[in-house]
């Protein structure tokens, strides 16, 4: 019994460290619990929020998906580039772009489950190469000049609620409903658990470890076409570096880096905190390499803290 | 007196949770002799052996060497006291050459640079004390496993080994490597070390061995001078208890003229020209020694190893399973040996676990029917009587004999008609056994049928209908329930085919 209470506590930690940062940014800065900048956050977040979903899952079986920012630029280009300079509509634009996205994650799946690359280097080969090719396509040069409509995904508002916000709180229902609801969300945990177990429980591992760095492109993917609409403009260095930051919020939500747990609730949390630390350093002024600092300070931890828990299960079970 | 023994082990006893390893077993070896040990399957040679590298740390008993006393061994006293042990896997490293195999983490140096010349020249001489020869700058990747193994016993003796530990030293060899390895036993006899010989071929224990000491179930049997005995007593010491343990009783539920699963000629993954048929409603014990080849031919019949070459029947269809998958859907199970990394997901819940191969079954456009698996856990947490508060406690927090338990359960649900049994009860206590053997009992009962591998003779006689036993891949032998014997099963499957 008292080892549940502790392990309750240890589900809901997360909550309590984002509380904590939340009050004692808004102590330091007077600025930060405004409105205007609350909304900010919540914007800014959206992006990782819904990248952060197919990183859960791709996390969840034991890999990493190193490609998520260059599939943010590249689908940034794609995109900006489909609708300004080949006359496409928005709406054909956007799928295409996003088909593009499922099709590099496809091709990570492949890489990993047909072909047994370690997941670290086939992500980290196709990072590289959608960032070459964000750069020839672009000609190294922003791309700009959408239709107005366009610019309510990344800018608009329902009512007092970004957009952006509501489609990451779609996203997140989404994910949460595949992992809680559906058999895929059962497998992945069963894979990410034990590769072995879940083959011989008749599970096809290959199929699964396909299908989720799919999913994880088509997030990405999804994130890229919020960005795109924010800025208004597509960079070839658009994403460069977001899947840091993206793995960041998985870990500190609490997906264990070797598989097999982890709840999407949490990873909410995670969002939170590093759309909140964000914010917050650029409000009190810290420079951007003081940030970098403290944002791998902050992985170290979030994954020592995971490898300690993997470590102490271990020796009970 | 003592110093004519340059190695004794004394009462040593070890205690796991549950089990007795190693219940006062003393062995001593004189110098200069070959000392063979020998038991069935679990008779605990393994376990001794590794008290004197210090990788098992016994209960009690102590640990002589040349007179000097030890409680337990390290690795490092080992090696400083002359003990050495090979195993049947090589501690090499397959990218390095032989001669720095040889030095491996002790390098010849002069200065900071590593002197690759002079290891060499080394490593030719240590070859040649043992009259075997290798290039000392080939590739140990690109030798044999029989010079791999001449590699590791060279680098012992380089270590100034006095005492020898060989476990199973013949079973990855070649007939011709096997006469080499004899060769370079006897010489190191010559030289006065001594070697403690591991085998479950019998007539390599005549062949080479002085004297052999027979083990059985953690307790140690009987000494013999080698030269007095022969092969019939041997395997009487080995199997020779009295069937004590007694099994639930079972109606004969075999259903005449029936056919359930038939193997034609079937090869691959270790096994060759395999032919059996399975009635139904009958238990089909798979008797033989730790690699004959039983998981592995489970592994064939359940798509987890390719076929190379035969035909599998099941219930008349040929079927020809290339993944676990397709064996599931066709109404095969597997319950593995290795419960913890190939049966159960420890981190996943009993009831995830129990419907992981029918999710599909109780799901609707992917969305499962959550009112579903939760009746199906509980049908079977109540029916296979699971210990358990909930079905959404995680496995891992569960005995052995419950975890086999929720195995059961998984195949019970994706409705398995026929169910291999790989060592159903290792590391289960007692009590527990005994329901997992009703419980086998009822699955046949409702006229589904089964395969048992069980390295455990009592078990296995106890259990089987009918009983088949593979030696190295082959089947040597077929009994019927009234012949079951223990001494007639040992022979045939410490049998040497083909060689």
């Amino acid at each position: 019994m008292k080892s549940n209470v502790i392990s309750q506590i240890k589900s809901k930690a997360i909550w309590l460290v984002l509380v904590v940062l939340v009050i004692t940014f808004a102590a330091a800065n007077n600025r930060f619990l405004s409105s205007n900048n609350l909304f900010t956050v919540a914007r800014q977040v959206s992006m990782y929020g819904i990248a952060s979903i197919g990183m859960t899952f791709v996390i969840l079986i034991g890999g990493i998906d190193l490609s998520t920012g260059s599939i943010i630029t590249i689908v940034n280009v794609v995109c900006a580039y489909l609708m300004v300079k080949m006359g496409f509509s928005m709406v054909t634009a956007i799928l295409c772009a996003l088909l593009m996205a499922s099709v590099i994650g496809l091709i990570n799946g492949l890489m990993v489950a047909q072909f047994k690359m370690p997941a670290i280097i086939a992500t980290f080969a196709t990072q590289i190469i959608f960032e070459g090719a964000a750069y020839l396509l672009s000609g190294g040069t922003p791309i700009f000049g959408f239709d107005a409509r366009f610019k309510v995904i990344g800018q608009g508002y329902v009512g007092p609620v970004p957009v952006p916000v509501i489609i990451m709180a779609v996203c997140f229902l989404i994910g949460g409903f595949i992992l809680n609801k559906t058999y895929f969300g059962r497998y992945f945990y069963a894979v990410g658990g034990n590769e072995e177990a879940s083959k011989l429980s008749g599970i096809s591992v290959k199929a699964i470890k396909t299908l989720i760095y799919s999913l994880s492109g088509l997030f990405a993917g999804l994130a890229g076409i919020v960005m795109l609409s924010r800025t208004s403009s597509a960079q070839p260095t658009a994403g460069k570096g977001f899947e840091f930051d993206v793995i960041t919020c998985v870990v500190l939500g609490g997906v264990s880096v070797n598989g097999g747990y982890g709840k999407i609730s949490n990873v909410v949390a995670g969002v939170l905190i590093i759309g909140v630390l964000t914010n917050g350093m650029v409000l009190m002024n810290v420079s951007t390499y003081m940030q970098m600092v403290i944002k791998g300070l902050v992985l170290i931890l979030a994954v020592g803290f995971d490898s300690m828990q993997s470590k102490q299960s271990k020796a009970i079970g | 007196m003592n110093d004519e023994f340059v190695l004794e082990l004394q009462h040593i006893k070890k205690v796991y949770p549950g089990v007795i390893a190693l219940n006062d077993v003393s062995l001593e070896v004189k110098k200069g002799e070959i000392l063979a040990l020998i038991g069935e399957n679990g008779a605990g040679k393994s376990t001794l052996i590794k008290t004197c590298s210090g990788a098992v740390i016994p209960t009690s008993g102590k640990i002589v060497i040349n007179g000097k006393e030890f409680s337990h061994m390290t690795p490092k006293l080992a090696a400083e006291n002359g003990i050495a042990i090979i195993y049947q896997e090589f501690n090499n490293v397959k990218g390095l050459s032989a001669a720095e195999n040889l030095f491996l983490g002790n390098p010849i140096k002069r200065g900071f640079v590593i002197d690759k010349k002079a290891m060499e020249k080394e490593a030719e001489k240590a070859f040649a004390q043992l009259n075997i020869k290798i290039n000392p700058k080939a590739l140990v990747g690109d030798l044999t496993v029989g010079y791999q193994q001449m590699i590791e016993i060279a680098k012992a003796i380089k270590q100034n080994a006095k005492v020898l530990i060989m476990d199973e030293p013949s079973a990855p060899l070649t007939t011709s490597e096997v006469e080499s390895m004899f060769k370079v036993c006897e010489l190191l006899k010559s030289k006065g070390v001594s070697i403690i010989y591991i085998s479950h071929r019998l007539e390599e224990i005549f062949r080479l061995s002085d004297r052999v000491i027979v083990l059985r179930d953690g307790e140690y049997v009987k000494t013999l001078i080698t030269k007095n005995s022969n092969v019939d007593e041997l395997i009487h010491l080995m199997v020779g208890r009295d069937l004590k343990e007694h099994f639930p009783p079972r109606e004969n539920c075999i259903k005449a003229n029936t056919t359930v699963l038939e193997l034609q000629n079937v090869s691959g993954n270790g096994d060759h020209d395999i032919s059996l048929t399975i009635r139904e409603g009958e238990i089909l014990g798979l008797g033989g020694l730790i690699g004959a080849g039983r998981t592995e031919l489970a592994q064939v019949i359940f798509g987890a190893a390719e076929k190379t070459s035969g035909k599998i029947f099941f219930k008349g269809k040929e079927i020809n399973p290339r993944s676990p998958r397709e064996a599931i859907d066709a109404g095969i199970a597997l319950v593995p040996e290795d419960r913890k990394r190939h049966g159960v997901l420890l981190g996943v819940s009993i009831k995830n676990n129990i419907s992981m191969p029918i999710y599909k079954r109780i799901s609707t456009a992917s969305v499962i029917n959550l009112k579903k698996e939760l009746n199906t856990a509980n049908t079977y947490r109540d029916s296979l009587r699971i210990k358990t508060p909930s079905v959404n406690q995680e496995v891992k927090n569960l005995s052995g004999g419950n975890q086999q338990k929720v195995i059961l359960g998984k195949w019970l649900a994706a409705k398995s008609e026929l169910l291999i049994f790989d060592e159903p009860t290792r590391g289960i206590d007692v009590g527990a056994k005994f329901e997992i053997y009703k419980l086998m009992n009822e699955i046949v009962e409702k006229g589904k049928t089964i395969l048992l591998i069980s390295s455990e003779m009592e078990e296995l006689m106890g259990m089987s209908d009918r009983i088949i036993v593979l030696a190295e891949g082959r089947m040597t032998g077929e009994l019927k329930k009234d012949e079951f014997n223990q001494n007639t099963i040992m022979k045939m499957a410490s049998a040497v085919v083909g060689g």
